[in-house]
């Protein structure tokens, strides 16, 4: 028998951020704008980021997917609101050792995003929960080397 | 009905999966492959393997002759006119782009047309997006009707004398649509262009006549049809081929080589550069004699049958949309949908952690999705060892899934 259960995948506060995401949308005044495919499976997101003086100003994402891709879109843009780049990014590299099942700093306050944490036990899926987590480091580095 | 034990021929089925019993509807992506499959590759390994074409020596005759036998067991399987017509390739991409590079780059040229559907799979999809780029040529979509089929006339209207290519899949991916490739093939010859078949799900399924289609070229995988990944088959019609340059180069398939000139061997080995994939044609050898022996009619009406049981559990779901023509007659063993308001991958995980596995996401039809207006489909495809028990419990597991996610559901 297999230890694994759904509940362990799709906590409450997963399915609360999938019913009613913050954070949707796009912010009017443009910023960083970062589009983003898994080619696998067809999910998508937009998100559009206002990087003002090294910190997260706002953040707001749209996009197609499962719930899990969904979720942690929304919990991705709640937690990097205020906070500087570099943060931002160090919380991404957290949440991607936490995909794979490893022991996190305690220091770190991961807030929501924690309940994602059960998304290691399903590997087909940990794509679905990064999606926008590489969507938004991908913009910082673009803000930090414009070309 | 094919008998329950055919399940008993497929080692893999027998097994838990998330602490139930494994009922494997993802036989689109990939087939499962019976015990006389896995012993011929085996057989093939421990007595006979030995490079093809070239030994002196007794392995390498047997080697050569077990490869050629599968040659001419294809060559059966489709009705071709001749061994010579069937080339072995890794699988429908490479036949398919086999033909674009060949044919395609030979007797295609700027102002010319490439007439393909809107439910291809990218793989006779992009072959042909890559060829109008590089020879000037436009190509041109069959746009599908609401119920999932294709219309005669809007190919009629679509395929003009600027036509060099016609490609279209004889048997939907997502869709389950048998398409009427012999009318189309008419179509395409009217105008002066060859007829493309993308058979990759199609030769699992269905009594293939490449003559009675009067295809020109005609694709497919052997790792869809229980034989082992990596095999696959490009059916041409012999003067097209010994018409057509190699588009790979290398050993097997010269005649003489000089320092500067070489010229190729007769058919079909011009097609086969390099050490070809021996143990997967002998493996495809044993699938098409396992599938004779059932008869690809009853596979056909097995899973026709399984379709339309399905169709009809699931309909009794509120909130299923499924895709694809309403008549089972019109269709194979392939049911596409959707569970209103609960994403597919979240539908195809609660069904694999019962056990059930089935595909979920574009099906590499992209086009396809967006003219649907979805962006994710889950599906379910059915083969010779799928049963209506199978299917029942397809249908729990999408209630279950239902009731899971029902607080999600607005
Ligand atoms: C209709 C269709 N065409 C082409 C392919 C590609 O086949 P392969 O990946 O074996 O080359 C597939 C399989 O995924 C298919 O379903």
């Amino acid at each position: 028998m297999s230890s694994i259960n759904l509940d362990q995948l799709y906590r409450r506060v997963i399915m609360d951020h999938y019913k009613n995401p913050r954070n949707k949308g796009e912010l009017a005044d443009g910023g960083l704008t970062i589009d983003m495919n898994n080619p696998t499976c067809g999910d998508r997101i937009h998100l559009t980021m206002q990087v003002e003086d090294g910190i997260v100003q706002d953040a707001k994402f749209d996009g197609e997917g499962c719930s899990i891709s969904m979720a942690s879109a929304s919990m991705m843009t709640q937690a990097i609101k205020g906070k500087s780049a570099e943060d931002a990014v160090r919380l991404s590299k957290a949440f991607s050792d936490m995909m794979l099942g490893k022991d996190l700093d305690e220091d770190l306050d991961l807030g929501d995003i924690e309940a994602l944490s059960g998304v290691s036990q399903f590997p087909a899926r940990i794509k679905c929960a990064t999606l926008a987590w590489k969507a938004m480091e991908k913009g910082v580095d673009s803000d930090a080397n414009p070309n | 009905m094919i008998s329950k034990d055919i399940k008993k021929r497929f080692p893999i089925l027998d097994q838990q999966v998330n602490g139930h019993p494994l009922v494997y509807l993802d036989s689109g992506a990939t087939s499962q492959k019976p015990d006389v499959v896995i012993e011929a590759v085996k057989r093939y390994y421990e007595n006979d393997n030995s490079n093809v074409h070239r030994g002196v020596h007794t392995l390498g005759n047997r080697a050569t002759d077990e490869y050629e036998g599968a040659r001419q067991k294809v060559a059966d399987f489709i009705n071709a006119s001749s061994v010579q017509e069937v080339i072995f390739t890794r699988g429908t991409t490479t036949s398919i782009n086999t033909v674009a590079q060949s044919y395609g780059r030979a007797n295609v040229s700027e102002g010319d047309e490439i007439v393909i559907t809107m439910m291809e799979h990218h793989s006779n999809i992009i072959p042909w997006q890559q060829l109008a780029k590089e020879t000037g040529a436009t190509l041109k979509y069959v746009d599908l009707e609401d119920d999932g089929t294709l219309s005669l006339d809007k190919v009629e209207e679509t395929v003009t004398d600027k036509t060099k290519i016609v490609s279209v899949m004889y048997v939907s991916n997502v869709l389950g649509t048998k398409n009427p490739i012999k009318e189309i093939a008419e179509i395409a010859h009217r105008h002066g262009a060859v007829m493309v078949v993308d058979g990759a799900q199609a030769a699992p399924h269905l009594k293939v006549d490449v003559q009675d289609l009067d295809c020109d070229f005609f694709a497919f995988s052997g790792h869809k049809m229980c034989a082992p990944t990596g095999i696959g088959v490009l059916y041409g019609k012999k003067a097209l081929l010994e018409d057509m340059e190699p588009v790979e180069f290398g050993g097997e398939m010269i005649d003489f080589v000089g320092l500067y000139e070489s010229t190729w061997k007769e058919l079909p080995w011009k097609f086969e550069g390099g050490t070809p994939i021996i143990a997967g044609a002998i493996g495809l050898g044993a699938a098409i004699d396992f599938l004779e022996e059932i008869g690809l009619d009853n596979i056909d009406r097995h899973e026709k049958h399984l379709a339309a049981y399905a169709m009809e559990k699931m309909s009794e779901i509120d909130g299923l949309t499924i895709y694809g023509p309403a008549d089972p007659d019109l269709r194979a063993g392939i049911v596409t949908f959707n569970l209103d308001g609960v994403h597919p991958h979240d539908v195809a995980t609660v069904l694999d952690m019962n056990g059930i596995a089935v595909r979920a996401g574009h099906h590499c039809a992209q086009p396809l999705m967006k003219r649907l207006g979805a962006t994710a489909t889950a599906r379910a495809s059915f083969y010779v060892y799928n049963t209506e028990e199978d299917v029942d419990r397809l249908a729990d597991g999408l209630r279950i899934a239902k009731e899971y996610f029902s607080d999600v559901i607005h």
